[in-house]
């Protein structure tokens, strides 16, 4: 199926802004998916990194809707092997970034039973935090 | 710092080569087995690692986002600590931080990183801190694997009274003292520093491809269950090839490829167990060091069956 994408102002400035919080020239990316084949987490993914570096080409929003961003667990192996050098794990951040920044947490902490908390590294614990809350 | 520490110091170490020790969070908790085998392990070298007075937490993950400067201060905090132990005296011109958390050696690195190439950014950071002497910049932050290979592993390999023989082991690197490159301790794609190390203490060493394969990290935290998942692969595959143990220097890996191995029988039943060392654990024994530093009783996967199949330890 094809679908049609009109890029309008508001899809440039989601490109810029993301450009922006990473650092990075997503313009730069080339799908050539070395990042999606190398990711160890992409099994559990909705959408591949390449796809995801896409939508952000492309100024889609809907990019934030998708658990992948969630799943990135910053291993950096994407940001070693991209022949662009593009640093996919900032992109990854940045997208958490815009929903952390509105207040909107990934993650109860106060959900998670207490014998877990009691067993977790605090590495773990303040990681977590630091990545699923705002 | 710990004052009991700073005795025992004095009193077992003089002649000793002297670094700034910045221990980390888990280290005094969850790793203390990492710790204390860490500690003794590089005294038998002729290295004090001397905890930071008043270190604090280095806020675990480096902030990626370009414009948030603010959860690098407490990195930089770190750093003016080790500018103050060489103005104390504590050192003497000994600006090499040491680490042993891979977690907190890719924080504090980074930003170190990013504070050196960036005058402005260090300049915003120590207006911010107004309270505190200005960190200037000097500070090297090393991993302890990185401070062993310096030493020579032919020293480490003279310490040997117990060599490791027929002992399968196959080291696990994570990705924290890998990537990104820019701070990497070794080869991002082909390390083998713990290889190095491991070989000198008489251990057969297997190499496996997912030996920087991420171990999920935080995940654990919000799906222990992603996590299980790579630990399987890790662990099934070290087995494959003839490994009965792994070895890490990450608490954060070692809790995800040790404890979740519980998470990991709950989805694959045939899964057999497999017990991951800190590879300072290992060196106290081939040292031929007290039991009482091995610190096996936090290991979740239980080492001393393997161990005494080996006859490398008594009970």
């Amino acid at each position: 199926m094809i679908k049609k994408i009109e890029i309008s102002p508001d899809n440039e400035k989601f490109l810029n802004k993301v450009n922006e919080l990473s650092g990075e020239v997503i313009t730069l990316c080339e799908q050539c998916g070395t990042c999606s084949g190398g990711c160890p987490l992409v099994t559990e993914m909705d959408i591949t990194p390449s796809q995801m570096m896409r939508l952000v080409q492309l100024g889609q929003k809907e990019v934030l809707d998708h658990k992948a961003i969630w799943v990135c667990a910053s291993c950096f192996t994407c940001t070693v092997r991209c022949p662009r050098q593009i640093d996919v794990s900032k992109v990854a951040e940045a997208l958490r970034q815009i929903i952390l920044r509105q207040a909107v947490d990934h993650i109860d902490i106060k959900a998670i039973p207490k014998e877990e908390i009691a067993c977790l590294p605090q590495i773990a614990l303040v990681s977590a935090c630091r990545k699923f809350t705002g | 710092m710990n004052p009991t520490n700073t005795k025992e110091t004095k009193s077992t170490s003089s002649g000793n080569m002297k670094f700034p020790y910045y221990p980390g969070c888990t280290l005094k908790t969850t790793a203390k087995n990492f710790e204390n085998s860490a500690i003794a392990t590089a005294r038998a070298l002729g290295v004090e690692l001397l905890e930071i007075p008043r270190w604090n937490c280095c806020g675990t993950v480096f902030s990626l986002a370009q414009d948030d400067l603010i959860h690098h201060v407490a990195s930089v905090r770190n750093f003016i600590r080790v500018q103050e132990m060489n103005d104390y005296g504590l050192v003497k011109n000994e600006n090499r931080l040491v680490t042993l958390c891979s977690m907190c050696f890719n924080t504090l690195k980074s930003t170190n990183r990013r504070m050196k190439e960036n005058a402005e950014d260090l300049q915003k950071i120590n207006e911010l801190m107004y309270r505190e002497e200005d960190y200037k910049g000097n500070v090297e932050v090393l991993h302890f694997l990185e401070l062993l290979k310096s030493l020579g592993y032919e020293k480490i390999r003279e310490k040997v009274t117990k060599p490791l023989k027929d002992l399968n082991i196959a080291p696990y690197y994570g990705c924290m003292i890998l990537r990104p490159k820019e701070i990497a301790i070794d080869d991002p794609e082909d390390p083998t520093i713990q290889k190095d190390i491991l070989e000198a203490l008489g251990v057969s060493v297997i190499d496996t491809p997912y030996k920087k394969v991420c171990c999920g990290s935080y995940q654990t935290v919000k799906d222990k269950y992603i996590v299980a998942e790579l630990a399987y692969d890790i662990l099934s595959h070290a087995r494959k090839k003839g490994a009965e143990a792994l070895t890490t220097v990450c608490p954060l890996c070692a809790f995800n490829l040790d404890q979740r191995q519980q998470a990991v029988k709950e989805k694959h039943p045939d899964f057999e167990e497999m017990p991951v060392f800190y590879i300072t654990q290992l060196m106290t024994i081939a040292f031929g060091m007290d039991k009482d530093v091995f610190g096996f009783e936090q290991n979740y996967v239980d080492p001393r069956p393997l161990l005494k199949s080996k006859s490398l330890i008594e009970d």
